[in-house]
């Protein structure tokens, strides 16, 4: 057993931080230390800064442009990456679809669609949660229909995160209604531009447009964009979930957020001492710093694990649970922090040059807005009852 | 022992219900709350004419009532989620008056409260304070027969639609003195006072409370020079008990629909109250919401008691509907899933004012260290 990265690692770790002071523009770091919403540009830029220097998919094989990097440096990537408040790179192409299209893809499919994916030419969004199936992912209703070379697609999604931003959509849709339900299930690759597709914004309780209702109506889809075989898309699905989870526990991203509670709270007046030195409040602080540092070694043991080629099976469930508590735990004691300076709530225009300013502290900013958002990690991508009705299951066999 | 309502509490609790049922939907809440002053004024009237702005005020001047009908019409506010500014102008501003006041400042001031002609906001908080009623920065310095005001009050809720702001300054003493502090009732336009006015997350209004060599008047002194410091904490314990009722409010609304929604809502074929997981996680929001019930019925009745017992009762109380409402929200937007996560449904707001009921007059963590100095 040894703790240590390797020098090989280290070094890593030297490369991807001289990288980020050189090339991470002040702005984007800005914004996202400053927790301001991201526009649709601003991740593109950071997407092509990574893409410009062959950085963008850590975790793919090198013949489809990844970096084939081990578990362990895409760990320290990721830390550097949160530790400069660098913008998170988006998981629908990245780590959901691109997977998939190498994986189960066709070569022309491959040819077309990865180095698109790579470049941010296409900017991807998951179709899975319909409004009556979300726990029951299975019982999926939107319909494909086949006519000729084409499918005709019709039903709705719901919550398909940034849609309004998105190019393309990958879709699980039913192509057979009789039998076991995820017996019934197709995966489709579907241009937003296509007549039929309708993207309105559901807004969350933080005032952001984060999701939408995807709806379509006759939506002619070529058969040609169809993954792998009919009727096999939840085993594609599946595998995809299961590559979700490989960063869930989003640990160099807490640590950060961890690191920036901790900062404000020594900045911050409670009657004539710093919060920090409160007894109670740093009790809760340094609770949850070890509730972290946990999930970290969990993770590490699982990551070390992958190294050595077994993927994580119901493990990874837990990696998710742990992840998203620490996460809300982190951000509630952020907004606990501010105290009154919680309360004030302005969606102002925050674009360089405008002269708003955040009520009370520069830190204030974004806090509330964040915490709102943060809730739905216990919600989404599995909800926290259903990791655990997978871990008794898979794991505990109960 | 009796905790029924006696029939003309019972005639308010139906007024009040009602009104929260037939004009107080959840999309003209939304309109009102998105709207310039984030509420209505025709409500403020409707609400003087059916006598809710004189309920706790002294009879003498019009009131009736006292901390049963304030928690009575309390419930309801929370149950609607009103954002009309009762606490800040009938519980907070008027209680201060009616507790310290002159005859002629009570003459001036509850009568006007009391029909709907005059709006009060209270500030009592400061940058670096944070929970600390006795930490004032802002200070009132003797001139001639009035004083001279300086500094700045944090998060004043109602400020912007308040014809005068109560505000606590430091006539003398260190920041930190129990004694030296003062009360001052100030006109909201007056020269020197500036703010800054915003939304709050949970969709009301305060504002930023600046005050430059402020002038002001010998009659702008509420209640004897130095020794605001018991009134303040005796009418922030009524604003408690007050608080405290409208979070029961808001815990019956979501506890009312979350089960709803556990009969109705359908995944794997059955309505998802099936799992054994979720009743379990409802019973707890249940018996979360009795105890802040019944907690706040105890504060209710003992806001008349002797300081210490007051304290106590007011700290308890808040501790456990800070605790109780945060669970009851979070755990209503965890149920209700992704639906519970949008801007759409009334959960999400109701569980965005529990959070700022939590913070407000202190949270969990202060009303605890409070109760242990006052029982050990």
């Amino acid at each position: 057993m040894d703790l240590a990265f390797s020098p090989d690692e280290q070094a890593f770790r030297a490369e991807v931080r001289t990288f980020l002071e050189a090339e991470l523009p002040d702005d984007l770091r800005h914004k996202v230390r400053q927790r301001q919403e991201l526009e649709r540009e601003d991740y593109l830029r950071w997407q092509r800064i990574l893409h410009a220097r062959g950085w963008i998919a850590g975790s793919w094989p090198k013949e489809y442009g990844g970096c084939d990097w081990t578990p362990a440096q895409r760990h320290i990537f990721d830390e550097e990456c949160h530790a400069a408040d660098a913008p998170p790179l988006l998981p629908f192409g990245l780590q959901m679809v691109g997977p998939v299209i190498f994986t189960f893809g066709r070569p022309d499919q491959k040819e077309f669609f990865l180095p698109r994916l790579l470049s941010g030419e296409h900017w991807w969004c998951q179709g899975y949660s319909e409004p009556g199936s979300g726990s029951d992912l299975a019982s999926l209703q939107t319909a494909a229909v086949r006519d000729g070379d084409d499918y005709i697609i019709n039903g709705q999604k719901i919550w398909t995160s940034l849609a309004h931003h998105a190019d393309w959509i990958f879709c699980l849709v039913r192509t057979r209604k009789e039998g076991k339900h995820q017996e019934g299930i197709s995966f489709l690759l579907i241009d937003m531009k296509t007549p039929g597709i309708t993207v309105r914004p559901l807004i969350l309780m933080d005032q952001g447009h984060h999701v939408n209702e995807v709806f379509f109506e006759n939506v002619r889809v070529p058969v040609a964009n169809r993954i792998g075989e009919e009727n096999r898309g939840w085993t594609y699905a599946k595998f995809l979930l299961g590559n979700e989870r490989a960063g869930i526990a989003e640990v160099a991203w807490n640590k950060k957020l961890l690191q920036r509670l901790k900062e404000m709270a020594a900045d911050t007046p409670a009657s004539g001492d710093r919060l920090l030195d409160d007894a109670v409040f740093s009790r809760k602080v340094a609770e949850t710093e070890v509730k972290l540092t946990a999930l970290e070694y969990c993770n590490l043991r699982i990551l070390a694990a992958m190294q050595e080629g077994s993927p994580p099976g119901g493990e990874a469930s837990m990696l998710k649970l742990l992840g998203s508590e620490v996460t809300q735990a982190i951000t509630e004691l952020t907004v606990e922090a501010l105290g009154y300076y919680a309360a004030p709530y302005e969606l102002a225009d925050r674009t360089p040059g405008s002269n708003w300013s955040p009520v009370g502290p520069e830190a204030a900013e974004g806090v509330m807005g964040q915490h709102l958002f943060m809730r739905a990690i216990t919600i989404a991508g599995g909800s926290s009852e259903v990791q655990k009705n997978i871990i008794a299951k898979m794991v505990l066999g109960l | 022992m009796d905790f029924n309502l006696s029939e003309e509490q019972q005639l308010l609790k139906d007024s009040v219900d009602r009104f929260v049922l037939d004009d107080y939907d959840f999309e003209k809440r939304r309109k009102t709350s998105n709207s310039d002053d984030g509420f209505s004024r025709d409500n403020w009237k409707t609400f003087a004419e059916l006598g809710w702005l004189a309920v706790g005020l002294p009879e003498e001047y019009g009131g009736f009532g006292g901390p049963v009908e304030t928690m009575i019409v309390m419930e309801a506010i929370g149950r609607g989620l009103v954002t009309e500014p009762y606490l800040p102008t009938v519980v907070l501003g008027a209680g201060l008056v009616a507790e310290a006041g002159t005859d002629a400042q009570k003459e001036a001031i509850l009568g006007a409260v009391a029909e709907g002609s005059c709006m009060l906001a209270f500030g009592y908080a400061e940058p670096t304070s944070r929970f600390n009623l006795a930490d004032v920065s802002t200070t009132a310095e003797k001139k001639g027969d009035g004083y001279v005001l300086n500094g700045h009050k944090s998060v004043v809720y109602g400020a912007a639609a308040a014809d005068k702001i109560i505000v606590s300054a430091r006539t003398s003493g260190g920041v930190r003195d129990k004694d030296g502090i003062s009360l001052f009732i100030i006109d909201n336009n007056c020269k020197g006072l500036t703010r800054r006015d915003y939304p709050t997350a949970d969709g009301l209004r305060a504002s930023e409370v600046e005050m430059e060599n402020v002038e002001v008047g010998a009659d702008a002194l509420l209640g004897t020079e130095g020794a605001a410091l018991p009134v303040i904490e005796k009418v922030v314990d009524q604003g408690i008990a007050a608080l405290c009722a409208e979070a029961v409010g808001c815990m019956e609304m979501l506890k009312d629909e979350t089960n709803e929604y556990l009969k109705t809502r359908k995944q794997f074929g059955v309505p998802i109250g099936k799992f054994q997981v979720l009743q379990h996680r409802m019973v707890d929001c249940f018996i979360e919401l009795e105890q802040s019930r019944s907690m706040t019925y105890m504060v209710t009745l003992k806001l008349d008691e002797d300081e210490k017992e007051r304290r106590k009762a007011a700290s308890s109380a808040k501790a456990q509907i800070g605790k109780g409402g945060v669970f009851i929200g979070a755990q209503s937007v965890q149920m209700h899933g992704g639906m519970g996560m949008t801007d759409e449904l009334k959960i999400s707001h109701y569980y965005k004012r529990l959070m700022q009921i939590d913070t407000m007059f202190g949270n969990r963590d202060w009303h605890l260290k409070q109760f242990a100095a006052l029982t050990q």
